[in-house]
């Protein structure tokens, strides 16, 4: 396991909607490469290498730096076997490890359950979006989901300081503990008080943060934004979640201007992101992981793609260890699979086996649902 | 009219509907309760598509899920039978397919609309029409089921989850070998065309026969032994004790007070067993209709009596629905009604995409520290807005209960025009304490009337956070 001088903690931005791999990390001397993305394929001239064999889209920039400095890990040829097609199922895959059944506990809900198997921190896991993902659903593991830090809180509607704080108050003295209201009843109170405290907690993260970067005025940016003030808030939160817009890469239609500023959105946020928290001298236990749930077809349908299977997948921080992961999937027509997709070759749940073990020190089996072979993408 | 019969149909209302405007209820309170039930029972009219789809032309036949389940929630706010949208989410509830697999809105609609339009008739003709629904064939793998290579998977869930339920009294209903003829008998009920839609994009599904691909030799099921096809199947598990049983339970756990979790049925005896065996006994007097079992039990008195009241936690859907049919917002199709559908996905009930085929839990476990924030937020800010044609008027009721009203009245008041709300003793305390603060409410004045306005918004809000109106 890494050593950290404070408790490791995981971001993760998941990419919603199926991020096109091919055209993210190029095969940029692949002649199939060319025949297959007439229309949408990157000029080899703009294409950014990071090997003799692949480069990063040139929106990609700002994270040459992290590649450089051998902080970037690039997961290549990433799915699961018999792949579905469906955006929701196919990220409820991603989110629960369960590619056969259907899964109700997410991977991160389970890891959450074991850092903190009392539920001591009511912030040991916190969304950022509306709606919880599965990722973080488990039975009896308080998870806060934020729409927005700022007004982040109950009964958010009521004017005036003094009349929402006495509302709060109130609400405090309605939901404590009351004496033969019966278990259902006494559970709500329990959870209203669990919620009410999160809220309290966070909502001093603003206040208390302070900065000399400026994140990008998307959803994107002001969540990554949020994740930052939480984790600089030091309330001891482990788990840091968002999702882009919800199914913003699902690029059937006019791909290349599209992806071209999401790409540049979700680069500079990254770059921003860790320079935040560089500044503050807080990156040193933070590792975000990019991923989305699927990759694209290999041939364009003359303005974007259509939906795949294998794509690619990201690692950032101070402890990864650089380097590309997987294999890169054969684009020859023989090898494609399913009506024109790449084949996977590393199973995500590799990767978060990886993350559980190397990085937060629990044992993955029962969290992804069996052994899979580790990826050893951290310093140790 | 006696405040009694107004909660008596208040309680009718969230049940057998979404809620109703206070207006609405005190007028089918006038119309007499009995009167109200067989209106429900009956639905005449209804949202005029004709007229909506003149106006509105994207909800025509919509291919997106977002405007489906935007349809439906629209649907669910406006529909004057209350109890067709109703039945359709209780139907909806059980017969789990979701979007997640099936990826087609339209699908989703198409079995919205069945379960609406047939959701209250015979139980046989119901399950017939499920089992020729191609969403649901999709769904559960009969599409993979075939004479040479055999899916259980629909076979399994009609019994299981459908119809029968594992076991009743302690004992199973049946076997496994029963399951294996199930799915045999249902080998050729597929669809056209076949799926996957790529490379052309997807068409519309009917539901096919496919006699060569039926396994048609000599079956034995739950100990009838025939050439059983599929409908027969269903006219067998129809006439079992067993269908009674399951469907009596889940009327009672959705329209009544919530139950244990459906897969602790075999062996947790139900919570009213007098009030089951009403619902059973109406199932076969009346051949298996619905509607017979749902007049049985809103004409009961275990549903009239004032214990079962606030008994069940509010799903998300009518957490949603039913506030915003007390303040009166969405009458009409306008902007908003894209993010008002996603309301009850945050709360934690994806319409249209339920989690797996058994269904979302509910009861207590539609709240978790995340859900309740949603909860509570949303049913504040409506109920807290004095903007709001419903909740002005509530207000306006409230100023003629009298020139002035102390802290007690006040909060009376304000639990009377949200529900009737039942709070315990506790809660009751805590909101007098806070309207005693700023003492007695006037209306003489405009400046009075401003002030009485703002403390019943808050007011309001206050009783929208409580644990108790989680409940309905």
């Amino acid at each position: 396991m890494v050593s950290t001088a404070k408790d490791p903690v995981l971001a993760v931005l998941s990419l919603s909607g199926g991020n096109d791999g091919l055209n993210t990390v190029i095969p940029r001397n692949n002649s199939y490469y060319r025949d297959f993305r007439p229309t949408i394929g990157v000029p080899e001239d703009q294409i950014l290498p990071i090997n003799d064999e692949l480069g990063f889209h040139p929106t990609m920039a700002p994270l040459m730096k992290y590649w450089e400095a051998g902080q970037l890990a690039v997961f290549v040829g990433i799915g699961y076997p018999t792949p579905s097609y469906s955006h929701f199922r196919s990220m409820d895959i991603w989110h629960t490890c369960e590619p056969e059944i259907i899964g109700t506990e997410g991977w991160l809900g389970r890891a959450a359950k074991l850092m903190d198997p009392n539920s001591e921190n009511v912030l040991t896991s916190v969304n950022f979006g509306r709606g919880l993902p599965r990722a973080l659903v488990m039975e009896g593991v308080p998870v806060a989901s934020v729409g927005n830090l700022e007004t982040y809180g109950l009964l958010t509607g009521i004017d005036g300081e003094n009349q929402r704080n006495e509302a709060l108050d109130v609400f405090g003295r309605m939901y404590a503990p009351a004496i033969g209201s019966g278990p259902v009843l006494d559970y709500i109170h329990s959870t209203g008080t669990d919620a009410l405290k999160g809220a309290d907690i966070l909502a001093t993260a603003p206040d208390m943060y302070t900065s000399d970067v400026e994140y990008s005025n998307t959803v994107v940016g002001q969540y990554m934004k949020n994740i930052a003030q939480t984790h600089l808030a030091n309330f001891g939160t482990r788990v840091l979640y968002t999702t882009s817009p919800y199914n913003g890469f699902d690029s059937h239609a006019n791909q290349a201007q599209a992806n071209a500023a999401l790409w540049t959105d979700v680069s500079n946020t990254v770059d921003t992101f860790f320079t935040d928290l560089r500044n503050h001298d807080a990156s040193d236990n933070v590792t975000l992981f990019l991923f989305t749930e699927f990759g694209r077809r290999v041939a364009d349908n003359g303005s974007g793609t259509d939906h795949g299977a294998a794509g690619v997948a990201f690692a950032v921080g101070e402890h990864v260890k650089g380097g590309v992961y997987g294999v890169y999937p054969s684009l020859a027509p023989a090898d494609q699979e399913e009506g024109g997709n790449l084949a996977f070759n590393l199973d995500f749940r590799s990767v978060y086996s990886t993350i559980l073990e190397d990085w937060f020190g629990l044992e993955a089996n029962p969290i992804v649902n069996g052994n899979f072979e580790r990826v050893p993408f951290f310093n140790k | 009219m006696a405040d009694q019969d107004i909660a008596l149909v208040a309680h009718l209302m969230r049940r057998a509907g979404f809620g109703a405007s206070r207006d609405e209820i005190e007028a089918k309170a006038a119309q007499g309760y009995d009167n109200v039930v067989q209106e429900l029972l009956n639905p005449k009219g209804g949202v005029d598509d004709d007229i909506l789809m003149r106006y509105n032309p994207a909800y025509y036949e919509p291919g997106a899920i977002e405007v489906n389940t935007q349809l439906w929630v629209y649907k669910m706010i406006n529909n004057p039978n209350q109890l067709q949208e109703k039945v359709a989410l209780f139907w909806h509830m059980i017969f789990c397919a979701g979007h997640s697999k099936i990826d087609s809105g339209q699908e989703m609609g198409i079995m919205v609309n069945m379960f609406r339009e047939h959701g209250m008739g015979r139980f046989d003709d119901l399950l017939l029409r499920l089992s020729e629904n191609p969403g649901m064939m999709y769904y559960l793998d009969n599409t993979e089921s075939h004479k040479a290579n055999l899916n259980e998977n629909y076979g399994r869930e009609l019994l299981e989850l459908f119809s029968l339920g594992v076991g009743h009294d302690g004992a199973f209903n049946y076997s496994e070998d029963d399951v294996k003829v199930c799915a045999r008998a249902f080998t050729g009920w597929n669809v056209a065309p076949a799926y996957p839609p790529f490379p052309h994009g997807r068409s519309p599904w009917q539901f096919r026969f496919d006699p060569a691909d039926h396994d048609d030799s000599e079956k034995t099921f739950l100990g009838e032994t025939g050439n059983w096809n599929g409908d027969d199947i269903i006219r067998i598990i129809c006439e079992q004790p067993g269908t009674a049983r399951f469907l009596a339970r889940h009327m009672y756990n959705f329209f009544v007070a919530d139950e244990p979790q459906v897969p602790a049925w075999r062996l947790t005896p139900p919570r009213d067993i007098e009030a089951i065996k009403i619902l059973e006994q109406a199932y076969f007097d009346s051949g298996h209709s619905i509607k017979a079992m749902l007049e049985a039990l809103f004409t009961s008195d275990f549903f009239k009596d004032e214990s079962v009241r606030y008994q069940k936690v509010k799903n998300p859907a009518e957490m949603v629905v039913s506030l915003l049919r007390m303040v009166g917002e969405h009458k009409e199709i306008k902007p908003g009604l894209f993010e008002l559908s996603q309301e009850p996905k945050y709360m934690g009930q994806d319409l249209m995409n339920p989690p797996t085929v058994e269904g979302w839990h509910t009861g207590r476990e539609w709240i978790d520290s995340g859900t309740l924030v949603e909860r509570i937020n949303f049913a504040a800010e409506m109920l807290g807005n004095t903007e709001l044609e419903g909740v002005r008027g509530l207000v306006n009721r409230l100023m003629a209960r009298g020139d002035t009203l102390t802290p007690e009245q006040f909060v009376e008041g304000c639990l009377d025009m949200t529900g009737p709300v039942q709070v315990t003793d506790d809660t009751h305390a805590q909101l007098v304490a806070h309207a005693a603060r700023e003492g007695d409410l006037s209306h003489g004045t405009d400046e009075e009337r401003a002030t009485f306005t703002r403390r019943t918004g808050e007011m309001f809000q206050m009783i929208a956070s409580t644990a108790e109106f989680q409940f309905e």
